[in-house]
């Protein structure tokens, strides 16, 4: 088990480093020329002295490699660059966004997974099938419509008509209801296809019909055994759900005029403040690497199953990168991730 | 087993029977599908669905409500909503469509290579892939995005086509490399190998063929997510630009008005739900064929 957690947090370390470098070649090797561009935008003059502190800062007299090392010099000092049009630190701009967008993932997700089990249960176990087949072809729905017009339509019905909720944000709770709604529903519909499928799998199996031969109720199979079994895909998908909510707050946080991590995105394409881009993304990649790590690791806790014996020792299915740490690892079989092993109708952005 | 006694049962009752029968099990299909092609129809022949040009500044007719003359009403300029909804499905389609097919295309290639080559060129391929799924998509796409108009000083529908088509692209290399392994391991390839046969050959008329399936089933799940996406891109102002129509556009156009004018907003909304619906009805259907 030690050896499986080393090996699957040398594996996120990995995987976090390659990102890194992707997008250092993406976003600051590539138009080296940001820099440049804004030293010579004539709108915003910046002293001689301002742009050589900026082109020593990162290393543009320097060959790329070099560049490359010093930039990584400073992520590890926790030092993501400087703005380049607010001249700001990148760090202290993502920091000072961050809570708005916690708090709107946060309750986004709570959302999304009462949503969820709401709907998986009404589709098995609602009493009249018009119910069952309804709450059934509700999560396709929720997939089909762009979140920027969920947003819209929350935004127009529930601020603009119904005056039920701030149509900005004013820093109160009742203020997040209307965004953190329109991301539930987003993140909603692929939990909750996941979990209706996995709950009719789970109702296949013989120890629910044994239960039910023996006299239980429905609700007593559930409570005992199927929700359990049926959560667990849950679970792994919540590892892929935070890109989609970091994917889905930048549009949120457009809609309805947010502050936070969306916003400066937005804002930082559009002046092309490729440092504060880099930033966002590197942030973004961590938290998404270290939920899926999270997932994996709690995973095997939660479904015993997944120890499998091999070589005399116990070890556990790779998690969802799959980064092997060598040539030597491939040899043994690759096992399915838990991610893999999700029911096949699960689409995932 | 099921369906085939109840089909034995139609078939032996009146034509009607057997119509509403098929009516009954099929109209989802059937509806999916003419949505579909409606929509596919006003991207390739717009002008035959609407007299009005969607670039057309009319000042007269500013903001008018939906009528038998406008079916979608006019916007700020007096341009006819519905022709520009119609004009809309071909920058959304042709984005969607240039977004799967650079998807596939990169995708099935590095999946294919890492697949038949495996070893070094294998290991190398999928780590890249895993980099590339551990960077948020939508994020990764934006920078896609940023990086094409830092570099050439212009955005439009085409890059954020290739930003979502790449980053879709190592779907479709985990999937392709998998039914390569697939069919790498089975014996009419091994037979093929000995009998004389090139990679290419090989490729060409085993591989190729068994991977079409499932690369078709994903591919159709992959246009209703592209069409969102690039719909996304273009309501954040990274995809399209004004004043070419494109449904995102249209919806971001029309929300400055959606207090006193929602149709601006509502019908773009409405068609893209409408259609994204229908694709993924589709890919869905064609997934369960696939799987029998």
């Amino acid at each position: 088990m030690t050896r499986y957690i080393v090996e699957r947090l040398g594996q996120a370390v990995l995987v976090l480093w390659a990102a890194y470098t992707l997008s250092f070649l993406l976003l600051s090797a590539l138009p080296g020329d940001a820099v440049n561009n804004r030293i010579q935008n004539p709108d915003q003059q910046i002293s001689p002295e301002a742009a050589a502190d900026l082109i020593a800062y990162y290393g543009l007299d320097q060959p790329l490699w070099q560049q490359y090392l010093q930039s990584l010099q400073h992520l590890l000092q926790g030092d993501l660059g400087f703005s380049i049009t607010t001249g700001l630190p990148v760090a202290e701009l993502i920091g000072a966004a961050l809570p708005s967008t916690l708090a709107l993932t946060s309750l986004a997700l709570l959302i999304g997974l009462v949503l969820a089990a709401v709907i998986g249960v009404a589709a098995h176990y609602a009493p009249w099938s018009w119910l069952r087949s309804a709450a059934t072809s509700v999560p396709p729905m929720f997939g089909a419509v762009p979140t920027f017009v969920v947003g819209i339509l929350i935004l127009q019905y529930f601020s603009f008509t119904l005056h039920v909720i701030p149509s900005t944000d004013d820093g109160t709770f009742l203020a997040l209801i209307g965004p953190a709604t329109t991301l539930g529903i987003l993140i909603a519909a692929p939990l909750a296809q996941v979990f209706v499928a996995a709950i009719g799998q789970t109702r296949k199996q013989s120890f629910v019909h044994v239960l039910l031969a023996w006299g239980a109720g429905q609700r007593y199979a559930f409570g005992r055994g199927v929700l359990r079994n049926s959560a667990l895909p849950v679970v792994t998908l919540l590892g892929l759900a935070v890109g989609e909510l970091i994917a889905g707050s930048v549009v949120t946080e457009a809609v309805f005029a947010r502050p936070g991590i969306g916003q400066l995105t937005v804002t930082a394409v559009n002046t092309q403040d490729l440092p504060v881009l880099q930033g966002v993304v590197v942030v973004a990649t961590v938290a998404f690497v270290l939920v899926n790590l999270a997932v994996d690791l709690v995973y095997p806790f939660l479904d015993p199953r997944l120890s499998y014996v091999q070589d005399g020792r116990t070890r556990v299915r790779a998690g969802l990168f799959g980064l092997w740490l060598g040539p030597l690892a491939r040899r043994r079989s690759r096992q399915v991730t838990p991610t893999e092993a999700l029911p096949a109708e699960v689409v995932m952005p | 087993m099921s369906t085939a006694v109840v089909e034995k049962t139609a078939a032996a009752s009146s034509p009607t029977a057997v119509a509403l029968h098929y009516l009954r099990r099929y109209w989802a299909l059937g509806l999916a599908s003419a949505v579909v092609l409606v929509a596919l129809s006003w991207a390739v022949l717009p002008g035959v669905f609407t007299a009005y040009d969607p670039l057309a500044v009319n000042q007269a007719q500013r903001l008018l409500p939906p009528s038998g003359e406008h079916w979608f009403g006019t916007d700020l300029l007096g341009r006819d909503l519905y022709s520009r909804v119609v004009y809309g499905a071909r920058a959304s389609l042709a984005g969607a469509f240039l977004a799967v097919a650079v998807a596939v295309v990169v995708g099935s290639a590095l999946g294919a290579l890492a697949g038949w080559f495996g070893g070094v060129v294998d290991h190398v391929v999928m780590r890249a892939v895993d980099v590339v799924l551990s960077i948020p998509s939508f994020l990764l796409a934006i920078s896609v995005v940023v990086l094409y108009s830092a570099k050439t000083g212009t955005s439009g529908l085409v890059p954020a086509a290739i930003a979502v088509g790449l980053t879709a692209s190592a779907k479709f290399a985990r999937l392709i490399r998998s039914e390569v392994l697939k069919v790498r391991a089975s014996n009419y390839v091994e037979a093929a190998v000995t009998s004389g046969s090139s990679t290419s050959a090989i490729l060409r008329r085993h591989v190729i063929p068994n991977a079409l399936g499932p690369t078709i089933s994903l591919a159709a799940v992959e246009v209703g997510l592209a069409i969102i996406w690039i719909a996304s891109l273009s309501f954040l102002g990274l995809g399209a630009q004004p004043p070419d129509p494109e449904w995102g556009l249209l919806v971001a156009d029309g929300r400055k008005y959606i207090a006193t004018r929602d149709w601006l907003t509502v019908y773009p909304a409405l068609t893209i739900v409408a259609v994204v619906l229908s694709v993924n009805y589709l890919a869905r259907h064609l997934r369960k064929r696939n799987e029998l």
